[in-house]
């Protein structure tokens, strides 16, 4: 009879599942609200502030907003359009949300509660639905690999040439921008020597310093990596409203646009989620949450509150930057990947393995100073790689067609253009009938 | 044209100085505006609650009004000037000969569609008598479009509506429109 009925560490699982579930939509739905408010704050106006209890003329500044909006999407009509491949249509909004959604089983969402003694549970309760996953980092970066899919299934399956373009950058620019997540990545988990993402976070909290102060150029790596990730502005190329109308998700309407849009935000809330969890400490605030694995309720509580906080800053961040900067052009994008990003990423997985190894070695030398040593040598060396990389980049961009700057020079044209004239050098016409 | 043509004029950008190339300063720099701007007061109003308010509500162009003379008449001596100079061709006048000494023709009707109109203002330019003006009133609307055709005894009640808040602008020189223009200007 007892076999039969679920063990608690199940039924522990399935309580997290849930309130990690639905508190990943209703955020979702209000970060909607939150990206409107900002979006209007920025520009001088005052955002939706009408909506309230539903029926009532209570207002609660516009916090009935996601309620109206959710509604108006789920009851709009579901087209299909009769061109679409009916299969990879219905299939692409939900692989990207089921992807979006499995993410956070890996992810830790606060601390550990209290003992709570119940045989048959073992203590302590970590907020993780998968505590024992020891490839957390690698199930999260498999999974948003597999949200790609969607988009690019989305793309495809519309049959449509906005969706076709949205589709392709965003296949191009997530393969590119993946290597630079993976890089500052590599960094944290050769410091903290885990890959579960609990594990990363006690190390900080252990030590004190968060890995955003010791890997400063692996944090700006890995932070614009994951601005181009979750396709956010400056890197949202993909959607592109200006010129691609609605990139991937151009031909969906109704409950499946919704799905689409639901996911975008759970790949913000997900990134966020890895900038604090693997750069800014996680639970962890000095003087406030303490560093140990014993905690008491009120304990737990703040901890969750303090990571929680720490994910909104990001995600406002995240939508203040949106505001602040225009979208790259996509040469520019891949430049940043290949040329910037990449090469700083491994300087500074260069320098944290070195770091690491000869960590022992420091301790001998230098005896109290070793920790100090530590801290500096990455940030000298992010100065070096972030000036570097500023002195190296070419002080104009040309955007005009390659014919008329003089074909096949390659970049030595580029460099040498302050003496060019086009009338000097008229491509020859030949030239132009091949290309 | 083609990217060749001697017609095209290629501009050089302005080279990049040493803090646009090392990019975090300007990236800072933006994120500060947009920051200062996410709290700085609002220039939208709660509209139905709150008004917003006209730079120069004399020379706002919203609904229209005709005016009445000292005796309670219409001004208008249906001269069909507005109706010519009219763009959206949204003004019908049927003009009758008049019952007074002071003018030969007087509108018998006076219709002007407000859905078709597009507020340019040129029939307040047009009229030599200066019978038609646009006053301030901004928030024009309506249940029908037939509601939204105001006729001569609509347009004289907008004239009874707003006299008083806005002052027929020929009425007084030393307070004429150029006037108050050229003091907020």
């Amino acid at each position: 009879m007892t076999s039969l009925l679920p063990s608690l560490t199940v039924l522990a699982a399935l309580v997290k599942i849930g309130l990690l579930v639905g508190g990943l939509m209703t955020a979702a739905a209000y970060l909607v609200l939150l990206e409107r408010w900002i979006a209007a704050w920025v520009q001088d106006r005052r955002g939706p502030n009408r909506v309230g209890i539903p029926l009532t003329k209570i207002r609660l500044f516009g916090l009935g907003q996601p309620l109206a909006d959710g509604l108006k999407i789920i009851l709009k009509e579901d087209f299909t359009p009769s061109h679409v491949d009916k299969v990879l249509y219905t299939a692409a909004p939900l692989l990207i949300l089921a992807t979006s959604l499995a993410i956070f089983a890996a992810i830790p969402f606060g601390s550990v509660l209290p003992p709570l003694n119940i045989p048959g549970l073992p203590d302590p309760v970590p907020f993780l639905v998968a505590p024992g996953l020891d490839v957390g980092v690698l199930w999260v970066f498999a999974l948003s690999s597999i949200a790609v899919y969607g988009v690019l299934l989305g793309g495809w399956a519309s049959n449509n040439k906005y969706g076709f373009l949205g589709g392709l950058r965003s296949s191009a620019q997530l393969v590119a921008y993946e290597i630079p997540l993976g890089l500052g990545l590599l960094g944290v988990v050769l410091a903290a020597g885990s890959l579960k993402l609990d594990v990363i976070m006690n190390a900080q909290a252990q030590s004190g310093i968060w890995y955003a102060f010791s890997q400063p150029l692996g944090f700006l790596v890995f932070v614009v990596a994951s601005f181009a990730e979750a396709a956010r502005l400056p890197f949202d190329l993909p959607e592109a409203e200006q010129e691609l109308v609605g990139g991937y998700h151009t031909e969906y309407s109704g409950i499946r646009l919704l799905l689409f849009l639901v996911s975008e935000f759970l790949h913000m809330i997900t990134a966020a989620f890895l900038i604090v969890i693997m750069f800014l400490g996680g639970w962890h605030l000095w003087g406030v949450t303490g560093s140990g694995q014993e905690v008491t309720w009120l304990g737990a509580l703040v901890r969750f509150a303090v990571l929680n906080t720490k994910i909104l800053g990001v995600i406002v961040f995240f939508m203040l930057v949106r505001w602040s900067w225009p979208r790259f052009r996509f040469d520019q994008l891949m430049n940043l990947a290949w040329k910037v990003m990449l090469p700083l990423g491994i300087a500074n997985l260069v320098v944290v393995a070195t770091v690491e190894e000869f960590r022992p070695q420091l301790l001998a030398v230098l005896g109290p100073w070793a920790q100090a040593a530590a801290i500096a040598a990455p940030w000298a060396v992010f100065f070096i790689g972030w000036i570097g990389a500023g002195l190296l980049t070419p002080s104009r961009t040309d955007n005009r067609p390659i014919l008329t700057r003089g074909s096949l020079e390659g970049d030595q044209g580029l460099l040498e253009r302050d003496s060019y004239r086009p009338q000097q050098r008229p491509a020859s016409p030949e030239l132009m009938e091949t290309r | 044209m083609k990217p060749t043509d001697p017609a095209i004029t290629w501009l050089e950008e302005k080279p990049l100085g040493l803090a646009e190339r090392l990019y975090l300063p300007l990236f800072l720099q933006g994120l500060t505006t947009t920051a200062r701007h996410m709290v700085s007061p609002k220039v939208t109003v709660n509209f139905p609650e709150q008004r917003p308010t006209l730079g120069n509500p004399l020379i706002y162009r919203g609904v229209h009004r005709l005016n009445r003379d000292e005796d309670g008449r219409v001004k208008c001596v249906a001269c069909f000037l507005c109706a010519t100079a009219c763009p959206a061709h949204c003004i019908d006048i049927v003009a009758t000969e008049s019952p007074w000494p002071d003018r030969e023709k007087y509108p018998e009707s006076f219709a002007i569609d407000e859905l078709r109109c597009i507020f340019c203002g040129m029939c307040e330019e047009a009229c030599p008598v200066d019978a038609i003006e646009l006053t301030s009133l901004l928030d024009l609307t309506g249940k029908s479009r037939e509601e939204m055709i105001f006729d001569k005894e609509k347009l004289l009640s907008v004239y009874d509506m707003t006299k008083d808040s806005e002052p027929m602008k020929s009425a007084s020189p030393e307070h004429s429109v150029a006037e108050s223009v050229g003091g907020s200007l």
